[in-house]
């Protein structure tokens, strides 16, 4: 009878038809959510004000005007920290550093062993002095090639955002999977399609949110410390945001499959926190771990192989320039196998606990169906 | 023709379920009736598939069923389920699209459906924002909106008024004329036997009647006679073979122990006067359902 149903109209979806209806539902369903708009403003607002931080402590800066008379403009002349604006007499300077034009006037003292002297407004110009001063030169034995608090603010951001996206789309997967038990529509859903295709279309509308913001946020960052000038910086973190991205992408797609499983196993809203909380721990560990050991390069290597903590551990070590080109690509296949395997445990428990309201279903008996 | 034959489940010690058969026929609509706990919801899980069976089949036209055929039925599940903050239409067109109708169809359905239930001014509203009896309007579009060739419905009339009793009733009427086999349970004893082609009734997990209800009636119902004339009926318990159950005035209700002592009660009764009625006392779904369960 069914067969002969099949007409323009009417005819039996295929899998990937079924996934792309009920993926689409997850992902209109969150962009109409208002909680959901507000909670990715204030993250991309975030992220935006500690590019343009960044860039006001960061950045360089300009060099001081001065004002030079006469014979002094030869001791400015090639000094990188000054740049000379050419008067004809101290008058003249006077004027121009009364209206805040330059920051100093340079004149020509025959009494100071320089030969220089240095005329400020109401402080002593101490940059345009240093700037003037022989200094010895300096060498390192051990150069840092990372400035330390930046590499602490590079950790830092890759750590929350993971943290921040995993747990937003990682809670929004496991209410959307217990708001179908609890409102027992389930049983109208698995009447019509089967548990598998429920769980991908799930893991998959929630892993393109993810995905989209995770990619907004990267570009958001690419694009700040662009407009703000901040083109060295750039270079050397342009890679480790797209590998981030790459981890990323893999990462949450088993965390998904994680959490959807655990909520399978409650019938309960309010029971949701509780069976996710192990799901969750595995996603805050990383967060404080590269926060308290980002200059440990032992546990960051670490943490870097294991596929919980890998999408922050490997581009923090990538921006240090402490990975070998190999070492993303290993650990991502470390990352993909485990993937597969959350996947396939994931779909086991799932459709093993959807019918079964009540209580808690315990995770031996999901295991075992 | 869907055909349950020999259920059996159990849930740990407790029988749920005992060697359960019937059969759910094209074109009609079957009332599914029996107390609570006597086995009706694990029945109906098991048509649909979200629940399995210990021991027999369910087949539809001969072939057990499937993945595919149970995409062309429509279930109302006992506890209501839809997203709660879903639009109605959204919600159900959403449905009728899983079951694999195209976009522009499944609109169609859906609207026509929601209009016929007398949802059409609530389309945008999220469902939690119903009443409870719109709710249960709203959950009945989402077990026809595919149009099903079977219907499952556990206790469609719950909570609905007479008026709305009459738009599902006559919605389900409709189904099963255009050749949907429809099965559906109810406590509401006098719905069923108003609008119900068939019959099953089940207690403790076992099926203590099913047919027609012409069936169930010349089976289980009543042997007692009424009479209505003009005078005082007090004669009719001089009768021979005739026992008087019920008297007042003109009206009497009687057993008779041979059909010639009923024809002589007629008889009589025209040689004394006008007869107003002659009939056989009517017995309700609840008289059987009473006598079938004890």
């Amino acid at each position: 009878m069914s067969t002969s149903r099949s007409t323009a109209e009417l005819r039996t979806p295929k899998f990937t038809e079924t996934v792309g209806l009920i993926a689409g539902r997850e992902v209109t369903t969150r962009l109409r959510s208002k909680a959901f708009l507000i909670s990715t403003g204030i993250l991309m607002l975030a992220v935006l004000a500690s590019v343009v931080l960044g860039g006001i402590f960061g950045g360089k800066s300009d060099p001081a005007k001065v004002a030079v008379v006469g014979a002094a403009a030869t001791a400015v002349e090639g000094n990188p920290a000054l740049e000379a604006v050419p008067v004809d007499d101290q008058a003249a300077g006077e004027a121009l550093l009364r209206d805040g034009e330059v920051d100093a006037i340079i004149v020509p003292e025959a009494s100071d062993p320089t030969g220089l002297q240095v005329i400020g407004l109401d402080r002593a110009p101490g940059g345009v002095v240093q700037a003037l001063s022989a200094q010895p030169g300096v060498e390192l034995l051990d150069p840092a090639t990372v400035d330390p608090l930046l590499a602490y603010f590079i950790a830092f951001g890759f750590g929350i955002v993971f943290f921040m996206s995993a747990i937003t789309f990682g809670s929004t997967i496991a209410q959307s999977v217990v708001e179908e038990k609890q409102t027992r529509i389930i049983e109208i859903l698995l009447s019509t399609v089967s548990a598998r295709e429920l769980l991908t279309g799930k893991v998959i509308g929630n892993s393109v949110l993810a995905f989209g913001q995770i990619i907004a946020i990267a570009v958001l960052a690419l694009v700040g410390l662009l407009a703000t000038g901040q083109r060295v910086l750039l270079g050397v973190l342009g890679s480790s945001v797209i590998w981030f991205v790459v981890f990323f992408a893999i990462g949450f797609v088993m965390l998904a499959a994680l959490f959807a499983a655990s909520a399978a196993l409650v019938s309960r809203a309010e029971d949701v926190g509780s069976v996710t909380s192990p799901v969750t721990m595995l996603v805050m560990i990383p967060y404080f771990a590269v926060v308290f050991f980002f200059d440990n390069p032992t546990i960051l290597t670490v943490m870097s192989y294991i596929p919980f903590s890998a999408p922050v551990g490997m581009p923090v070590r990538i921006f240090l320039g402490q990975a070998e080109w190999w070492e993303p690509v290993l650990s991502l296949l470390i990352l993909v196998a485990t993937t597969l395997g959350a996947l396939a445990i994931g779909d086991r428990v799932y459709r093993n606990s959807l019918l079964r309201t009540g209580t808690r279903v315990k995770l031996a008996e999901a295991l075992r169906g | 023709m869907l055909e349950l034959q020999h259920l059996g489940k159990r849930f740990g010690e407790r029988v749920a379920l005992d060697d359960v058969s019937f059969r759910v026929a094209p074109g009609r609509l079957t009332g599914f009736v029996g107390g609570n706990g006597a086995g009706k919801t694990t029945t109906m899980r098991i048509v649909l598939g979200v629940l399995g069976a210990d021991t027999g089949t369910v087949t539809l036209d001969g072939h057990p069923l499937g993945t595919a055929d149970r995409r062309s039925f429509g279930y109302m599940p006992e506890e209501r389920g839809l997203y709660p903050k879903m639009r109605v239409l959204e919600q159900t067109v959403y449905l009728a699209r899983l079951h694999g109708w195209s976009p522009a169809a499944a609109r169609r359905n859906a609207e026509e459906l929601l209009e016929r239930l007398g949802l059409a001014e609530r389309h945008d509203d999220p469902v939690e924002s119903l009443s409870l009896g719109n709710q249960q309007r709203a959950q009945i579009a989402a077990a026809l909106v595919h149009r099903p060739e079977v219907l499952v419905l556990d206790e469609p009339f719950s909570g609905l008024d007479p008026i709305a009793v009459e738009t599902v009733q006559s919605v389900l009427s409709d189904a099963a004329d255009s050749g949907a086999r429809v099965l559906f349970s109810s406590h509401q004893l006098d719905i069923v036997e108003r609008i119900c082609d068939d019959l099953v009734i089940i207690a403790a997990g076992r099926i203590r009647a099913a047919g027609s209800g012409e069936e169930l009636r010349a089976e289980h119902g009543s042997e007692r006679w009424e009479l209505l004339t003009d005078g005082d009926a007090g004669w009719v318990r001089e009768l021979p073979g005739i026992v008087v159950t019920d008297f007042d005035g003109g009206w009497a209700r009687f057993e008779a122990d041979s059909d010639a002592a009923r024809r002589a009660v007629l008889a009589e009764a025209l040689r004394r006067g006008e007869v107003a009625g002659f009939t056989r006392e009517h017995t309700t779904l609840a008289q059987i359902f009473k006598e079938v369960v004890q």
